[in-house]
């Protein structure tokens, strides 16, 4: 029988939260990025003009039809270079976490516009009509109108889809960066304990969506009571 | 103020909504637009402000055709208010808020200013008190006079109603109807649609009838109540007006 043995744990805090920095960097980066790109989207999509919905609908379904951990892979090996270039970086960068943070922005932008399209959808059409109907451009009212509108009814959707993101960002070890997951893996393989780092790891993940999660449900509840 | 020249409307399906609606209205004159529901009088009165397109025809508010592609529809849409069936208040907005957002970001007047206004207008329509709240704390009526003192806020040269009473409990239509007699008293020039016919006979100059998009009857106030020349306004009336 296997004996657990958590003594390494203790000391490899410190390096882990290095890791932890680069999880949260990322997530939080393609978070930010990903809803601002994906309500741009979204109101392609959801445009008169044939040429940009398709477009926009081109863009969604490209992202969501090919696996994660390909885009990552592809963007690990071609951008880091165009960025070295572009930014005339010295020949050695590294810069694979900031390939990371493109990849997932634009992976995340086609998940989190298709929420976005839904939740604007569900604003009555007569909102927009009340807009305009006072003077504002397509652009105030969406911007002041129906937008927040549609934000508050999607934040439950977005938090969800933010959580799936914080998980899979451990997938950035294709891309050779070392966040919370890769630095668990390190430590565990240098000290052969890796069955304990990981779940050790897995624990710290579980707590982290769980707490997200309850957040959801408290702000669902909120919402229904709003309502 | 208002003129509406041979205006048709025929959506991708083949409904055509509209078939060569003409009318006008002037300066300070109340018309009041009624007909069976689906006559195409809410499509009408959303064509005035392009909220609607149509084709072919034309419509020129206060010398500006809405039609034209090259018309800056926000800019004249300002001045054109507008009130809905269902309200369409901002639930996000507090009362003042939904009062002063367009004057702010469309008119560009002051905080202060819009806010003055706001508050203006709120007493005006009985509902100072309210200017706090959000519009989900207030009942249909009150939601409607809100309505009707935001599209005021922007000082509009006419107003466009479109069955303002129609989502209200009996109770409340009156309050929603005395404000807009009141309105209607202080000379603004009114296009509204309802089956209020009270409402027609205290304050309208004429009556427009519409019946599966055709405008049926256009005719004085007193003719149209006394002797209806068509027979189809003839049955709608005894339908509305006796029981």
């Amino acid at each position: 029988m296997y004996e657990l043995d958590w003594s390494s744990v203790r000391p490899a805090l410190p390096f882990m939260w290095e890791g932890m920095k680069v999880t949260l960097k990322i997530t939080l980066t393609a978070m930010s990025v990903g809803i601002a790109l994906g309500t741009v989207i979204a109101i392609l999509r959801l445009s008169k003009n044939g040429a940009l919905s398709g477009l926009a609908a081109g863009y969604v379904n490209l992202f969501r039809s090919v696996p994660l951990i390909m885009v990552l892979l592809w963007f690990s090996l071609i951008v880091p270079d165009l960025i070295v270039r572009a930014f005339n970086l010295p020949r050695m960068a590294n810069v694979n976490v900031t390939s990371s943070m493109v990849a997932f922005s634009l992976f995340q932008a086609a998940y989190y516009a298709e929420i976005i399209r839904a939740g604007i959808q569900s604003v009555k059409a007569g909102q927009m009509g009340a807009a305009q109907a006072l003077g504002m451009t397509y652009g105030q009212a969406m911007r002041l109108v129906v937008l927040p509108q549609a934000f508050r009814n999607m934040t439950p959707l977005l938090l969800t889809q933010t959580i799936i993101l914080f998980q899979d960002t451990s997938l950035v070890y294709v891309a050779q960066v070392r966040d919370f997951f890769g630095a668990a893996t390190i430590v565990g393989t240098r000290d052969g304990r890796i069955v304990e780092m990981i779940l050790f790891a897995g624990g710290v993940y579980f707590l982290v969506c769980f707490a997200l999660s309850s957040l959801v449900k408290y702000w669902q509840d909120r919402l229904k009571v709003g309502a | 103020m208002i003129d509406i020249r041979k205006v048709s409307k025929t959506y991708p399906n083949g409904f055509q909504a509209l078939k060569g609606c003409s009318t006008h209205v002037d300066k300070g004159e109340v018309i009041v637009v009624c007909g069976p529901s689906g006559s195409g009088k809410s499509t009408l009165i959303k064509c005035v402000n392009g909220l609607e397109d149509f084709q072919p025809g034309e419509i020129v508010v206060n010398g500006i055709s809405v039609g034209d592609k090259k018309t800056n529809l926000p800019k004249l849409r300002a001045h054109v208010g507008m009130v809905f069936q269902h309200f369409e208040l901002f639930p996000h907005m507090t009362v003042l808020e939904n009062l002063t957002v367009a004057q702010l970001k469309v008119l560009g007047r002051r905080k202060d200013e819009a806010t003055e206004r706001g508050l203006k207008l709120l007493e005006r329509v009985g509902l100072s008190a309210q200017a706090s709240k959000h519009p989900g704390q207030l009942s249909g009526g009150q939601q409607q006079r809100v309505a009707i003192a935001r599209a005021l806020a922007m000082d509009p040269i006419c107003m466009l109603f479109d069955e303002p009473t129609s989502a209200l409990d009996p109770e409340m239509i009156n309050e929603v109807l005395d404000v807009m007699v009141q309105l209607a008293r202080e000379g603004m020039t009114m296009m509204v649609v309802t089956h209020e016919m009270g409402f027609a006979r205290k304050v309208a100059h004429r009556v427009i009838f519409m019946d599966r998009g055709e405008i049926v009857e256009d005719a004085q106030k007193e003719e149209f109540f006394t002797k209806p020349r068509s027979e189809r306004a003839q049955q709608f009336l005894s339908k509305i007006l006796h029981h």
